[in-house]
């Protein structure tokens, strides 16, 4: 093999565009990391304000104090809030396990002419400005004398909580191969005893991800809820909602800590749920 | 493979409850706001002709693409080079580690997102008490409902979009390729700009065109972190239907949004495909 022989230029540049491309990765990864930063940081400032003692907002808190988790405990709004809110998310829940289940399995299982506009009527709640529905199903609602009830929120939640519930449940439903259902069957196993043995608890990492979304959706709407709930369905986002809008009330410090830490713990379940599906041999 | 017919029938029959229902109470409820646009009070286009005449509507609807076309474009400086490093981070461990901080502000509710800004930028705030400490200012700084803080917020929220969008594609772009550039003497930058940079395209088109969608129609982080002047349609919709109590009207820049939103997931599906956002 022949040497080459580089001169004291070649040699200066090539360590000049190694001395640049470090300190361009060091410039554009001390970036990112701020970037991550900016992403979680001011969400967990709230916390320590959370136990502040003082009786308005300021940082950092002159002293440590439950007073706010009380106001909230002891609060009746606050606490008729949060339960009709998990009503709400429940049924939104119900209502999207019985539709975006076999909607998913019927999507994944079959092609068909005009599938695609299926999937765009599927998908579009999703994306669609949620003011947009929240003045549709208030003129829909007035109409079928439902506007006030918790049924109201619930239909008008799991419209748009649907999307998320087809599309995790379809990933995973995209991994099931096909042939252990044709085995059952051949066996003998009836159809609805295949989808029930073989099926389901292969999808289930799906089922379980799409439901803790579509209750979250549910759990954390507010504009939709602005429209279709009466005095007596108020939601926590909507009483979050009015605590925000005319002066900021320190109790919802204690409220938002609250729901981090119940986020915190739905995001470690589906992180354990994922992991497990993926580990599971193919 | 083989379906008996009957199995097909069956198995299509069961996505039907669910297409049922989105009939009912997802098409219905759009049919309805269009209706309600051409009825209310009587028969008459009124609704849009008086849209469409005023100055002041005119405005909202350009504030409205401005702080969407802003926001995007603050996403995408700040989304693009972290989707660049979390891409090429070697440690499979430390890439999903990234992506949990990514994620992480998805599960948290958007209230408490925007409400952790009023914290931060508030008068008696996060950044003013630092400031104020350190000596740098004497009086705390106007943070608050203005532009600024409704740019800051919105970005945060739909930053974890364009993150994402970009970094589905940048993984799948082979990095050799670069190196491949730069053993044949392209420096660091033009190996980027000749080689990266036109095959990640594809996900900067696709996560700008769904932030700025969803900045169109954004409602709560505006009307909570904005001032008098940061209209953004969907604020203008509230304020028409709930507190003047004209729904009529409401219904009609209702539409337009829906019409405006419409064109831009058409502009998404020549440009992406539809199907991106399912398939994920």
């Amino acid at each position: 093999m022949e040497r080459v022989k580089l001169s004291r230029s070649q040699i200066r540049g090539i360590i000049a565009t190694w001395r640049l491309r470090n300190l361009l990765s060091m410039l554009v990864t001390g970036l990112a990391i701020l970037v991550l930063i900016f992403l979680v940081l001011p969400v967990f400032v709230i916390i320590p304000i959370s136990f502040s003692s003082a009786q308005y907002l300021t940082f950092p808190p002159p002293g440590l104090s439950l007073q706010w988790y009380q106001q909230y405990f002891g609060g009746r709004d606050w606490i008729a809030a949060t339960i009709q809110s998990l009503q709400v998310g429940l049924g939104t829940v119900v209502v999207c396990l019985l539709l975006g289940v076999p909607l998913a399995f019927a999507l994944v299982r079959t092609s068909f002419r005009g599938k695609f506009l299926v999937d765009a009527l599927v998908i579009s709640p999703m994306i669609l400005p949620a003011i947009i529905l929240a003045i549709g199903d208030y003129l829909l609602f007035v109409r079928l004398r439902l506007v006030g009830t918790t049924w109201a929120l619930i239909l008008g939640h799991a419209v748009i909580a649907l999307p998320f519930m087809v599309v995790n449940v379809r990933a995973t439903l995209k991994g099931v191969d096909p042939d252990l259902e044709r085995a059952a069957s051949s066996l003998g196993a009836p159809p609805l005893a295949v989808f029930t043995t073989v099926t389901l608890p292969l999808m289930m990492p799906g089922v379980i991800t799409g439901a803790l979304f579509a209750f979250i959706i549910s759990f954390d709407e507010v504009v939709i809820a602005l429209f279709l709930s009466g005095p007596y369905t108020q939601t926590l986002p909507m009483r979050m909602w009015s605590g925000l809008r005319y002066e900021i009330e320190p109790t919802l410090a204690a409220v938002s800590s609250l729901l981090i830490i119940f986020a915190a713990v739905i995001l470690i379940i589906v992180q354990i749920t994922q992991s497990h599906h993926t580990e599971e041999p193919r | 493979m083989q379906i008996s017919t009957t199995t097909r029938r069956i198995t299509l029959l069961l996505g039907l409850p669910a297409l049922v229902f989105l009939v009912f109470f997802f098409l219905l409820p759009l049919v309805d706001v269009l209706r309600n646009s051409l009825i209310d009070p009587t028969l008459t286009f009124e609704n849009y002709a008086d849209l469409f005449s005023s100055r002041v509507y005119a405005q909202v609807f350009f504030k409205t693409f401005q702080i969407a076309l802003v926001v995007t474009l603050l996403c995408l400086a700040l989304g693009y080079p972290t989707a660049y490093v979390i891409s090429a981070l070697n440690s499979k461990r430390l890439q999903s580690l990234a992506l949990i901080f990514v994620i992480i502000p998805f599960w948290i509710s958007l209230l408490v997102r925007t409400y952790a800004w009023m914290v931060v930028l508030g008068r008696t705030g996060v950044v003013n008490s630092l400031l104020l400490t350190l000596g740098l200012i004497d009086q705390p700084l106007r943070l608050l409902y203005i532009r600024f803080s409704v740019l800051v917020g919105m970005t945060h929220i739909l930053l974890p979009f364009m993150i994402l969008s970009l970094y589905a594609v940048m993984q799948g772009i082979d990095r050799r390729l670069v190196s491949a550039a730069a053993t044949l003497g392209a420096g660091p930058v033009r190996a980027f700009l000749t080689i990266f940079l036109p095959m990640s395209m594809p996900g900067v088109a696709g996560g700008s065109l769904l932030v700025f969608i969803m900045a169109l129609g954004f409602f709560v982080t505006p009307a909570l972190l904005g001032g008098r002047g940061d209209i953004m349609i969907s604020m203008l919709v509230e304020t028409q239907a709930r507190q003047l109590l004209d729904w009529g009207f409401a219904a009609a820049l209702s539409a337009v949004l829906l019409g405006i939103t419409l064109v831009v997931l058409v502009i998404y599906h020549r440009l992406i495909g539809l199907d991106r956002l399912w398939s994920v």
